[in-house]
């Protein structure tokens, strides 16, 4: 009985009324499917965010407490002091993706088109070091560069140590706790994320295209520059970015294969936070890094032009 | 720029395509058995056959993109064979049109020109353009363009380059039916206007013989059958290309006698007169030959008027299985001793009430257009392949 005398106050819009919860439900079912990926990325980046915000601009000793006091003049002084960290960084970063780039552009370029049956083999391989611990790896890398080790020496003899120390990307006849270690660990270390987005990009491309050009009196090299390779430049732009990101904030890598001459500012803010415990300058630090990859990114996928991707 | 001058210098000494002994093998499959072929300058060229037939193959060893395990190939007076695809003065249309994603149209138009160091390309890819009616697209990229005008542009970046042999590798296979035909009667129309040779691979049987001067019939890496159209369409030599061109009756035939032009043959209980000149297959006495007829040429009579069939022609009995009407004709299939499932597709001038299924008929045809074929193959040859490509 109660529908029924519910019935006519609805009655104005009788027709629109019936098909309207279907529709509704259909309509929530994009956010309700969001849902567990906006509370996730709410709890574990914007409230961190907005606390480490509220962090760096706080005042005070670990031993009185902290208490937010709009002290934005950290940010200026933990920039005039750890600037030559900042560049470091950057440095230390883009040479690793350069290299990775170069490293993993011809071997990505092999699997998607000239491995065969030997794809799926040399897939797991480059995948392989992910078995293994980051922090396992990078020690290894200090075997391999150890004073007096193989490596170290045979560059001795072939003279290489004499042209990296005068372009003093190593010191006397060491390799280990110089620049190049470090960007040798780093770039050992995010190959796999710059060689995978450039497979999946070159491995996308229609094998017909290269048919095409070659038809077209395109040589195989000219077809390279003119079809493959803007083709794949999807892939450069994201292996590049996912080199270049983390390992602008890295700080393993400068901490077991570097000295205190290669810190980078990942370095600054480990100390600052785990053993200086001086939390606002280590949260501004944060800041001003995020802010600088940030417009980096941005001006270089501007320039990339490869807005469709992003 | 080296290809320039190759098409320039070899261009006077006759621009036919000369394929000699070529052929092809992946490990123990024989894709194509060596075959001799020549395409003559200008014409339009069809490669016809069931899919892995070997015709794709057989192009893509004149355009370099695949290496002939055995033979050579000629362009006009010049061996090509050893040449990578950019070298030769050969141009390709794929199949899936294989356009540059990254470049606009006009780009796409433009490069094989650029490739060879032409500098201003504007007002020839502005030309092209035009010719295949796409000059309000120059600035569009390939995915904006509807599939009938991407294979337009594919068409215009291969012929601005004025090769000496246009390759189209089943250009309008993504194509509906409707603009496939619309698409046929475009690339004969700019065939002619620009008189390259051209080589089209097809597996429509229809499509080869209304745009082809010449068609090039193949199976399973061999080629069964080279002619103009017609001339395959009304003498196949073999079962494979009397079933894949149309459909064919056949009746197994018993040679009897030998007289002059004419050949004399049992079937069931009557006899069939076949010209010797439309015969393949050997023909001493006793010997068997199949028989064939093309459905359209037959008439169909019924028992009751058989005396009014006049003599001389070739004629069977026969009862109607099935009958189906679609408008400009009836087709139908008949029950014959002698053959099972006859088919016969009646003009429908004027129609007999009276043949409808069940009913006894006579079919009666001019001897004229009886064909011959060595018994010693597979009835069926082509049939089933020819269908479902069709389809």
């Amino acid at each position: 009985m109660a529908t029924v005398t519910e019935a006519p106050p609805l009655a104005p819009a009788p027709e629109t009324k019936p098909p309207r919860t279907p529709r509704k439900r259909g309509r929530w079912t994009p956010y309700l499917l969001l849902l567990p990926g906006l509370l996730w990325l709410f709890v574990f980046f914007a409230l961190p965010v907005i606390y480490q915000a509220s962090t760096s601009v706080q005042t005070g000793s670990l031993e009185e407490g902290y208490e937010v006091t709009w002290h934005f003049a950290t940010y200026w002084d933990a920039l005039s002091d750890y600037w030559p960290q900042f560049v470091r960084s950057v440095l230390y970063a883009a040479s690793a993706t350069v290299l990775c780039l170069l490293l993993g552009y011809p071997l990505a370029y092999l699997i998607a088109f000239r491995a065969g049956r030997w794809r799926n083999l040399i897939m797991i391989l480059v995948i392989a070091p992910f078995f293994t611990s980051f922090l396992i790896r990078t020690l290894a890398w200090k075997t391999i560069l150890a004073d007096g080790g193989p490596v170290v020496d045979a560059l001795n003899t072939l003279h290489v140590l004499d042209v990296t120390a005068w372009l003093g990307w190593t010191a006397g006849d060491r390799v280990l706790a110089t620049p190049l270690a470090v960007v040798c660990g780093l770039t050992y270390n995010f190959l796999p994320f710059m060689i995978l987005p450039l497979y999946t990009s070159l491995e996308r491309i229609d094998p017909r295209l290269h048919e095409a050009a070659n038809d077209l009196y395109a040589r195989p090299s000219t077809t390279f520059r003119r079809v493959t390779f803007p083709l794949s430049m999807p892939g450069v732009v994201s292996g590049t970015l996912l080199t270049f990101i983390p390992a602008s904030g890295d700080y393993i890598n400068s901490d077991l294969l570097g000295s205190t001459d290669t810190r980078m500012v990942g370095n600054v803010i480990q100390s600052q936070f785990l053993r200086i415990l001086d939390y606002p300058t280590a949260a501004a630090l944060s800041f001003i890094l995020m802010a600088a990859i940030l417009v980096i990114v941005t001006l270089y996928i501007r320039k990339s032009g490869t807005e469709d991707l992003v | 720029m080296k290809t320039t001058k190759d098409t320039t210098t070899a261009g006077h000494g006759g621009g036919d395509v000369r394929l000699t002994g070529i052929g092809k093998t992946y490990g123990s499959f024989t894709a194509v058995h060596p075959l001799d072929l020549t395409v003559p300058q200008g014409s339009f060229f069809a490669l016809l056959g069931a899919s892995g037939c070997g015709k794709t193959t057989t192009l893509r060893m004149i355009a370099g993109l695949e290496e002939p395990t055995s033979g050579t190939v000629h362009l006009g007076d010049q061996d090509v064979t050893a040449l990578p695809p950019y070298k030769r003065p050969v141009n390709t249309v794929f199949q899936s049109y294989a356009l540059f994603p990254h470049l606009d149209i006009f780009e796409n138009v433009a490069f094989g020109l650029r490739r060879r160091g032409i500098k201003s390309v504007k007002k020839q890819v502005e030309e092209m353009l035009e010719l295949v009616q796409l000059g309000e697209q120059a600035r569009k990229k390939p995915h904006q363009l509807s599939g009938g005008q991407q294979q337009r542009v594919a068409v215009a970046r291969a012929l601005i380059n004025h090769p000496k042999v246009l390759l189209l590798d089943e250009p309008l296979g993504a194509l509906d039916l409707k603009l496939r035909r619309q698409m046929q009667l475009e690339l004969k129309r700019i065939q002619t206007e620009v008189g390259i040779t051209f080589v089209h691979v097809t597996h429509d049987q229809e499509e080869a013989m209304t745009m082809a001067d010449t068609v090039a019939v193949m199976n399973a890496g061999r080629v069964e059958q080279l002619g103009s159209p017609t001339d395959l369409y009304e003498n196949p030599r073999t079962t494979f290309v009397a079933n894949f061109l149309g459909t064919s009756n056949f009746i197994e035939a018993e040679v009897d006698t030998k007289s002059g032009d004419e050949i004399v043959l049992k079937a069931g209980g009557g006899k069939l007169v076949l010209p010797g000149a439309r015969n393949s297959a050997p023909t001493t006495a006793g010997g068997k030959v199949l028989v064939g007829v093309r459905p359209e040429k037959i008439s169909l009579t019924h028992a009751d008027d058989a005396g009014e069939i006049p003599e001389g022609r070739n004629r069977i009995t026969g009862r109607i299985a099935e009958s189906s009407f679609i408008g400009v004709s009836t087709q139908f299939v008949v029950d014959s001793p002698v053959c099972s499932d006859f088919e016969v597709y009646v003009q429908n001038i004027d129609r007999d009430a009276r043949l409808v299924p069940g009913a006894e008929v006579v079919l009666h045809w001019n001897p004229a257009h009886t064909f011959g074929l060595d018994a010693a193959q597979d009835i069926d040859a082509g049939v089933e392949t020819g269908e479902e490509e069709v389809a």
